[in-house]
């Protein structure tokens, strides 16, 4: 081999292929003078023509993967291609100036750069110099005969090497060509890493140089176990590499035995085993891994991965097409969770300076209330083609639930003498501030099911942000802290005969999962990858027995290490 | 010529989507078909125009058709608005 680089184990697998930068080329224009006109008229036009067939390519593409009104921002760099003024402008700077067609563009697309910035009261401009920078850029790589990337239009299997994995990136991926991801930046909590996880695609993330170290079409192999990719390996380590796919493989197919089991401890307490999605691409992948339900459907992808609001219409169709595929198994859809730190560009949201505590989730929701309606509106219709159980996320107060409990009464009416078919529909909200889970068994008196989400309960408990490095020590999922938060969030639930389930990652956690179970969690959701071996471990454990461990724990564990020793003493042979 | 004035609802404005389809709507025809807002004038047929204004909520903004199939430019584009949520 050539190097090998070492990274966070972010997706397991371990996968070989060739690598595809998804890096912007150079893309610097020069002017220069030039002298004949309907050449270089010629050589724009073509360009422009270029650069439509690739954008219809990626519509395409989105089209397939995400639906109508998602694809629609490549309707909009379409229609930028074919603008009669923009095409108008260069023309008119390369015959006046004499310039070649590159800098003529970057020149009409400085002035329009200019005016959009002129409207600073207006926040979605800024996602339409983004959209002119796309548009241009990719006519000018047709200009330079240079490549720009796109996953969209990989169409042979492929190592994804990027510097940081964003949703938009994959939005347009075909599943089929993409064997691997490998990011320099992002941890294991990180966007990449989920979206990994959740398209059960093997992952390295948080490289730091893998874009400058690794080259287009070099042959790796990626590690996503261990976190290591190494370089142009020779036929040994490649035969090695083979035989550690067959072997993982034959493990995944034993594994894969368990698919159409339920989950049931050695001592026979059953548990529902589901999963975490974001889009309804990870549909393949839940009902391939044997979930039992759909226990977190993130939906703020559909809102990040469009340059405006998804209409009614478009969510619909997206939670129809889960909620039916996943019938009669029950899908949790959790509300927008989107606020300061994961802005969004077409809403008029102030800058925040400490975001994570700021307005976002069902904060957001209860101040912009006609986004929040027409998302309620679209459940609301969809409920009627399968299990659905909506999720407020963000719950701090009791009243800021019963304030969305009584919008979505609202709307259920509304639909109910529209004479709108409906289904059953249970309400629950997501316990991650403290406080909620510190008042839990208030709150069970009024919630139809509870669901916990480690990732930020950790985060707000610790008081520590999961994406600084910094202070990443931190997010210490044993932490005696959390798991007495946990434990009694779960007897509320239970003392108020409401199932409780859990949706962070802490849920597939081979530590954490017999302390779960001891404690009588009802449900844990996961990436779908997780799953199989989840079943498996279960199956080892004894619910009753743990039930020891659990108080052992509570009582006597000072810090994350301790409990990690006490588990491991109590289940012997426990992976870490 | 046809003029006709809206009063933009959505909270989001004209953002790309429906700025997207007003110019899809405006170029199946021959007419001139322009946009008025504040003090500006765009041609409607045009994107980059269109999104140059920045039409934000509770604009008041004038279309205005001119040419051969200037009245179902106009209802095509009114449509659109409607059909969008733009405008009543």
């Amino acid at each position: 081999m050539r190097a090998m680089l070492k990274g966070i184990a972010a997706s397991d697998g371990i996968v070989c292929g060739q690598v595809y930068r998804l890096v912007e080329p150079n893309l610097t224009v020069q002017q220069r003078a030039i002298t004949n006109l309907d050449y270089e008229l010629n050589r724009f036009h073509q360009a422009l023509e270029a650069a439509v067939s690739d954008v219809e390519t990626i519509k395409t593409r989105a089209t397939k993967n995400l639906g109508t009104d998602s694809a629609q921002v490549f309707s909009a760099h379409i229609a930028m291609l074919q603008d009669p003024e923009l095409i108008t402008a260069v023309e008119t700077q390369i015959r006046q100036r004499k310039i070649n067609a590159e800098a003529a563009l970057a020149a009409v697309a400085r002035t329009y750069e200019t005016s959009f910035q002129g409207l600073t009261d207006n926040p979605y401009m800024q996602e339409r110099i983004t959209d002119l920078h796309d548009v241009t850029k990719r006519v000018t790589a047709h200009l330079l005969q240079v490549a720009l990337p796109d996953l969209a239009l990989v169409n042979h299997p492929v190592i994804v090497v990027t510097h940081d994995l964003i949703p938009s990136d994959t939005v347009s991926v075909n599943p089929r060509y993409i064997l691997g991801f490998v990011t320099d930046l992002g941890g294991r909590t990180s966007h990449s890493s989920i979206l990994a996880r959740s398209m059960a695609i093997p992952a390295v993330v948080g490289t730091q140089h893998a874009t400058d170290q690794l080259t287009n079409g070099e042959m790796v192999i990626l590690n996503g176990t261990r976190g290591q990719v190494m370089v142009a390996p020779d036929d040994d380590e490649l035969a090695s590499a083979q035989a550690a796919m067959h072997e993982r493989a034959a493990n995944l197919k034993r594994l894969s035995k368990l698919r159409h089991h339920g989950t049931v401890s050695k001592d026979g307490v059953g548990v529902t085993l589901a999963a975490n999605i974001g889009t309804a691409n990870d549909l393949p992948s839940v009902l391939q891994n044997g979930a039992e339900a759909v226990g977190l459907m993130r939906t703020e992808f559909l809102y990040m991965d469009a340059d405006q609001l998804p209409s009614e219409d478009e969510q619909f169709a997206i939670y129809k097409q889960v909620l039916t595929a996943m019938a009669p198994r029950p899908v949790v859809i959790r509300t927008l969770d989107i606020g300061g730190d994961k802005p969004l560009p077409y809403l008029k949201q102030k800058p925040e300076t400490n975001p994570f505590m700021g307005a976002r989730a069902i904060r957001q929701s209860l101040t912009h209330q006609q986004i929040f309606r027409s998302q309620l509106r679209a459940l609301l219709r969809a409920s009627a083609f399968g299990n659905l159980r909506i999720m407020f996320p963000m719950i701090a107060t009791l009243d800021e639930f019963r304030q969305a409990k009584a919008i979505y009464d609202d709307e259920r009416s509304k639909l109910t003498v529209a004479q709108v078919p409906l289904g059953s529909i249970k309400i629950g909200m997501m316990v991650e501030v403290p406080a909620a889970a510190l008042l839990a068994d208030r709150f069970a008196q009024e919630v139809d099911f509870m669901s916990i989400g480690t990732n930020d309960l950790i985060g707000y408990t610790m008081a520590a942000d999961r994406t600084n490095q910094d202070v990443a020590y931190l997010y210490q999922p044993y932490h005696p802290a959390i798991l007495r938060l946990v434990n009694r969030v779960i007897a509320a639930a239970h003392g108020a005969g409401i199932p409780v389930a859990m949706c962070g990652e802490m849920a597939g956690d081979p530590i954490a999962v017999p302390l779960l179970l001891g404690m009588g969690l009802d449900e844990f959701s996961m990436g779908a990858g997780s799953i199989l071996k989840t079943r498996r471990l279960i199956g080892q454990l004894s619910a009753h027995d743990l039930q020891a461990l659990v108080e052992t724990t509570l009582n006597q564990a000072s810090t994350s290490q301790e409990v990690i020793t006490m588990v491991q003493a109590a289940v012997p042979g426990i992976l870490t | 010529m046809e003029k006709r004035e809206f009063h933009i609802t959505a909270e989001t404005g004209i953002h790309a989507r429906p700025a997207t389809l007003l110019v899809q709507a405006a170029s199946k025809f021959n007419s001139e078909v322009s946009l008025q807002y504040q003090d500006k004038s765009v041609n409607l047929k045009s994107i980059m125009g269109v999104m140059s204004l920045g039409v934000g909520q509770n604009a008041e903004i004038t279309i205005t058709t001119d040419g051969d199939d200037e009245a179902d430019a106009m209802t095509a584009v009114a449509e659109t608005l409607k059909k969008e949520g733009l405008s009543d």
